[in-house]
């Protein structure tokens, strides 16, 4: 009689114990080797499309911004650039430059935070509390212009809500030679380390034909050499006019994942710096009245690679139909090329390596077996601070 | 190739568009009945080549639509081919990942979505909606909105 041989499958998530995000992957083993994954989302899905069409075209910067906490400059800004497209809006110069700023910044504290991660994930917690660490600024400087760390609500339609104040370029400045000292610190710690070494490099390697297929975008795409950026490609803001590079590596492996990132830190830097070098004067908005009907495109390079968005009008105040693709949408599936015939031990960095965002705000509730709910959000909190109490009190 | 050069390759299978407009010199929208959709996605994708984006599916009163991106990086140039999907009773189109694995995801979506039959996609199931979710509810569809 035959035996049949059931593969092993190891389940992380719902919740994920690393990332603490809502995502689901069953690794199917054969002893310690990874031959299949498959993965389950939206557990977070909240509607956002549709959500659009019942909005004015002003008010959906808002709604979009939230879609994720670290993009949340990309999100508007990619639907704005369609909207704009759209109606033929001219945005003023100073403008394009603010625009340009807050992206880079946001793109320096989200690489910076996303190496501490990558840092904590392996073991590291020294880099993850230092990286989070000197991030800190970036995100000082962004409460200062915008008034919030995240969710900046900075974009709008015709240009900024918000000015960068002349009297603030020295501070930028010099806060940004402050982070160059410690990135080039990090840099270097990161390239000599024979034990970020024997754990990164090899690891996770993404092909670039596989890149290809699966369409990724970003840092994920750039270290399996596909040398894709909108900000050189269809280039917006005003990354026409500085000096700056794509960085671009070959090897595919989580090691050219932090490398790409780590430069492009530096990159992020050099592009502030000049911005603010050359910040002209001028208003930082025009006034935009009506949306005629047609239909555009408008796409950013966030920190996790192409944010794209399509909007159609119909010649009213609201969007027909408003679609928005988030870079990990592209990146995620691509586990599939890069997790199989990897060991486990290097399944959690390669997950992590595409630096994926699931951006979790849902609220967490208990249900019977009949979907009803038994400990809704309030009850949750209360059972959590009874417990703290008591934990004290008996301590 | 630079822009006219692109130009003139995608001008290659004009004989089955029904719709060629460029607004602007670097966005194209190419229109198509949906039983050329797999012939045209293959073109794009392998013969051109462009790099896949994502499909935008739209619920137009009269007809389905699904708009399928694909961007040119070299000229920053973005190709959409709208397929138009005429039957509104039993909407289909061919699966685009057997060649374009990218694809995958968003064909899924478009069936939760909007309840439009991928044909021959190698994973049909669920990617947006919950288990639980009634079927032939489909919150993309203009009568979800009553």
């Amino acid at each position: 009689m035959k035996k049949t041989i059931k593969k092993p499958v190891l389940s992380v998530g719902p919740f994920h114990p690393l990332q603490e995000e809502m995502e689901y992957f069953q690794l199917t083993l054969d002893g310690e080797i990874v031959t299949d994954i498959d993965m389950r989302i939206s557990y977070n899905h909240r509607g956002i499309e549709r959500i659009s069409e019942t909005l004015q075209f002003d008010q959906v910067p808002f709604l979009v911004s939230r879609i994720c906490g670290i993009c949340s400059a990309c999100h508007p800004l990619a639907y704005v650039r369609a909207v704009e497209e759209l109606a033929g809006v001219k945005v003023p110069e100073r403008a394009l430059y603010v625009r340009t700023i807050i992206t880079e910044l946001e793109r320096i504290h989200s690489h910076i935070l996303w190496a501490g991660l990558a840092g904590h994930f392996i073991g590291y917690d020294t880099v993850f509390m230092w990286a989070w660490k000197y991030r800190e600024p970036v995100l000082d400087l962004l409460e200062e212009i915008t008034g919030n760390r995240n969710n900046y609500g900075n974009v709008k339609v015709g240009g900024c809500r918000e000015d960068i104040p002349n009297e603030l370029k020295p501070k930028i400045l010099k806060d940004m030679d402050e982070i160059t000292k410690k990135i080039d610190m990090l840099i270097k710690a990161v390239l000599d380390d024979p034990i970020l070494h024997a754990r990164l490099k090899g690891v996770g390697i993404l092909k670039n034909e596989d890149a290809i297929k699966y369409a990724v975008a970003g840092p994920t795409a750039r270290a399996s050499d596909v040398a894709i950026d909108v900000r050189a490609d269809d280039p917006y803001g005003v990354y026409s006019e500085l000096d700056w590079n794509v960085i671009v590596r070959p090897e595919g492996d989580v090691f050219a994942k932090v490398v790409v990132r780590l430069l492009e830190v530096v990159e992020a830097i050099k592009i502030v710096k000049q911005a603010i070098q050359k910040l002209p004067d001028g208003p930082v908005a025009v006034e935009v009245k009506e949306i005629p009907p047609g239909e555009a495109i408008g796409h950013v390079e966030a920190p996790r690679g192409e944010t794209f968005h399509y909007v159609r009008s119909d010649g009213g105040n609201r969007p027909v139909r408003h679609k928005a693709r988030a870079p990990s949408y592209v990146n995620v599936p691509s586990f599939k090329a890069s997790c199989i015939g990897q060991h486990i031990a290097d399944v959690t960095i390669t997950l992590a390596a595409v630096d994926p965002c699931y951006s979790c705000t849902e609220r967490l509730a208990v249900v019977d077996g009949h979907n009803n709910i038994t400990h809704d959000y309030e009850k949750l909190l209360r059972l959590s601070r009874e417990k703290t109490t008591r934990i004290i009190r008996e301590a | 190739m630079n822009q006219e050069e692109l130009n003139n390759k995608i001008s290659e299978i004009k004989a089955k568009l029904i719709g060629y407009e460029q607004p602007l010199a670097n966005r194209i929208y190419l229109s198509c009945e949906a039983e050329n959709s797999y012939a045209l996605n293959k073109f794009l994708f392998e013969e051109v080549p462009l790099r896949f984006l994502i499909a935008t599916g739209i619920d137009s009163e009269d007809c389905f639509e699904i708009l399928y991106h694909y961007a040119y990086d070299q000229t920053g140039c973005v190709v959409t081919l709208k397929t138009f999907i005429r039957d509104r009773e039993n909407p289909s189109v061919e699966s685009i990942s057997p060649f374009l694995p990218a694809a995958e995801w968003i064909e899924r979506e478009l069936h939760d979505l909007l309840g439009i039959e991928i044909k021959n996609h190698p994973d049909m199931r669920r990617l947006i909606l919950a288990d639980d979710w009634p079927e032939g509810v489909y919150p993309l569809r203009k009568e979800a909105k009553k």
